[in-house]
């Protein structure tokens, strides 16, 4: 016999999280499973407080709401179980899927599951790009702020989307010298009110700068960044050396999706979101019946919006079971606009472009959920 | 760069608080280290200035960890007699023996 909860989510980040509690609070039973020892995600890293607005807790430190979200779900424990130091490792056409959990391997067949796996970060070509002291720059973050370990001494960021420059803005505040941050476009893609925070503490963003190679025999020495023209070809004669002993590497995130492909739902290449994603509809429900997604697996966004997300698709899992409120309808709505809101505005383009191209057409239509 | 002059724990922070942790004592390639209570084995050899984690089975080139949340296998050792531990989501006990891997590693199960 299997194990069979109503429900089953994969990953206890803040989506994660979210649709756990959701669903266990419409009275489903909960398996969450999370490969760390811990629950939060990558919100156990984040030490800077939030944007977006209240319901998505806006400034709240994200190493906050991990604890918020974790002490609500262990509130709901006689429903929602939960196990950490479990990877999923397989997710069958039978609706089987198969668990590493502390050095066991286990199935188990929910009625439904959420896939809330988050994604992983990505990777530059250049010679020598495996020295130990290059680091994705969410790993630096790690090792700082759970473990309280530094990186090294002084650190080449490459990236200056928002994780290279709030990453910068911690190392510094963990007593790292940051040498510069180089960007291969010629303008700063994250927010300004991050930038303006690393030049003023003296760390030059060198845009339209990209590394040329990284130096060392053991472990990085040095790296050599040059500037490049609006097609990326390195322009001769700009070639700098720049010491350090880590380079850290924050160009973006790619969504982890091979259950997804391995459970056989339909998959879409959107460069918008980061990577390929499953195809959905608006309530997050996948090509395969019964298996939704949220969070950054979903496309690559802020944690507020993989909250969102993961609420939605609490919601309506749940719902597909008959675990409905009477507020079902409002609930659903509000998540949808705010959703509508995170992505407003000129920041939030790409991310509007890109959901678009993955909704499923014929499944968006009117879900209607029998109580 | 010499690591024992510069201290890779953190050790005042203006948001966080990482307290007196529990010293861990445990082995890398046969010689003894500490780590702290709630260290990852990969935190607790980079506090060590330990960066080289093991070297390429086919290559040879250094390896160090590079996700840190267990995605992408760089972190790879053999922990207790055990290859392929990811040791940057692994976390530290007392008496560990941590060893550098150098090949693929055998699966314990057979």
């Amino acid at each position: 016999m299997f194990y069979e909860p109503d429900i089953a989510v994969i990953g206890g980040g803040p989506a994660g999280l979210m649709a756990a509690v959701t669903a266990a609070e419409t009275g489903a039973t909960i398996l969450l499973l999370e490969r760390d020892g811990h629950l939060g995600g990558q919100l156990v890293k984040q030490t800077h407080k939030f944007f977006g607005s209240e319901k998505q807790h806006a400034s709240v430190r994200g190493i906050e709401i991990a604890d918020i979200l974790s002490e609500k779900l262990a509130g709901l424990s006689d429903r929602a179980q939960v196990w950490t130091g479990a990877t999923a490792i397989g997710l069958y056409e039978d609706g089987v899927l198969t668990i590493e959990h502390q050095g066991r391997y286990k199935k188990v067949k929910p009625k439904k599951i959420i896939a809330a796996t988050g994604a992983s970060e990505k990777y530059l070509s250049f010679p020598n790009n495996d020295l130990p002291g290059i680091y994705g720059a969410g790993a630096v973050q790690t090792m700082m702020n759970v473990h309280g370990v530094k990186p090294g001494k002084r650190v080449l960021m490459i990236g200056a989307g928002n994780i290279g420059l709030i990453v910068s803005y911690q190392l510094l505040q963990a007593g790292v010298e940051v040498a510069a941050i180089a960007e291969g476009l010629p303008t700063i893609g994250g927010y300004m009110v991050h930038a303006s925070k690393i030049r003023r503490a003296g760390v030059p963003i060198l845009t339209s700068h990209t590394i040329v190679r990284a130096d060392g025999t053991d472990a990085v020495e040095s790296a050599v960044i040059a500037k490049v023209d609006p097609f990326w070809n390195v322009i001769a004669g700009t070639e700098q050396t720049i010491p350090c002993d880590v380079i850290c590497i924050a160009v973006g995130l790619s969504p982890l999706a091979e259950l997804l492909w391995q459970a056989g739902c339909d998959m879409l290449y959107v460069k918008e979101l980061g990577g390929h994603v499953p195809v959905r509809n608006e309530y997050l429900e996948t090509t395969v019946p019964g298996l939704y997604i949220a969070g950054d697996l979903t496309g690559i966004e802020e944690a507020s919006a993989a909250m969102v997300e993961g609420h939605l698709a609490g919601l309506e899992a749940a719902a597909s079971l008959g675990f409905m409120t009477e507020s079902h309808q409002e609930e659903r709505q509000d998540c949808l606009e705010q959703l509508r809101q995170l992505r407003a505005g000129p920041v939030g383009e790409k991310i509007r472009q890109g959901v678009k191209l993955t909704l499923n057409q014929e499944s968006s239509r009117e879900v209607n959920h029998a109580v | 760069m010499a690591e024992s002059q510069f201290h890779l724990r953190i050790e005042s922070h203006p948001i966080l608080d990482f307290g007196d942790r529990e010293p861990l004592t445990f082995t890398f390639d046969g010689q003894a280290m500490t780590g702290r209570e709630g260290d990852t084995i990969a935190s607790a050899l980079h506090a060590n200035g330990i960066k080289v984690l093991g070297y390429h089975f086919k290559t040879g080139r250094p390896r160090g960890y590079y996700c840190a949340i267990g995605n992408c296998s760089s972190c790879l050792m053999i922990v207790d007699g055990k290859a392929n531990v990811r040791t940057c989501t692994e976390l530290l006990r007392a008496g560990m023996v941590v060893e550098t891997q150098t090949d693929r590693g055998m699966p314990d199960v057979l």
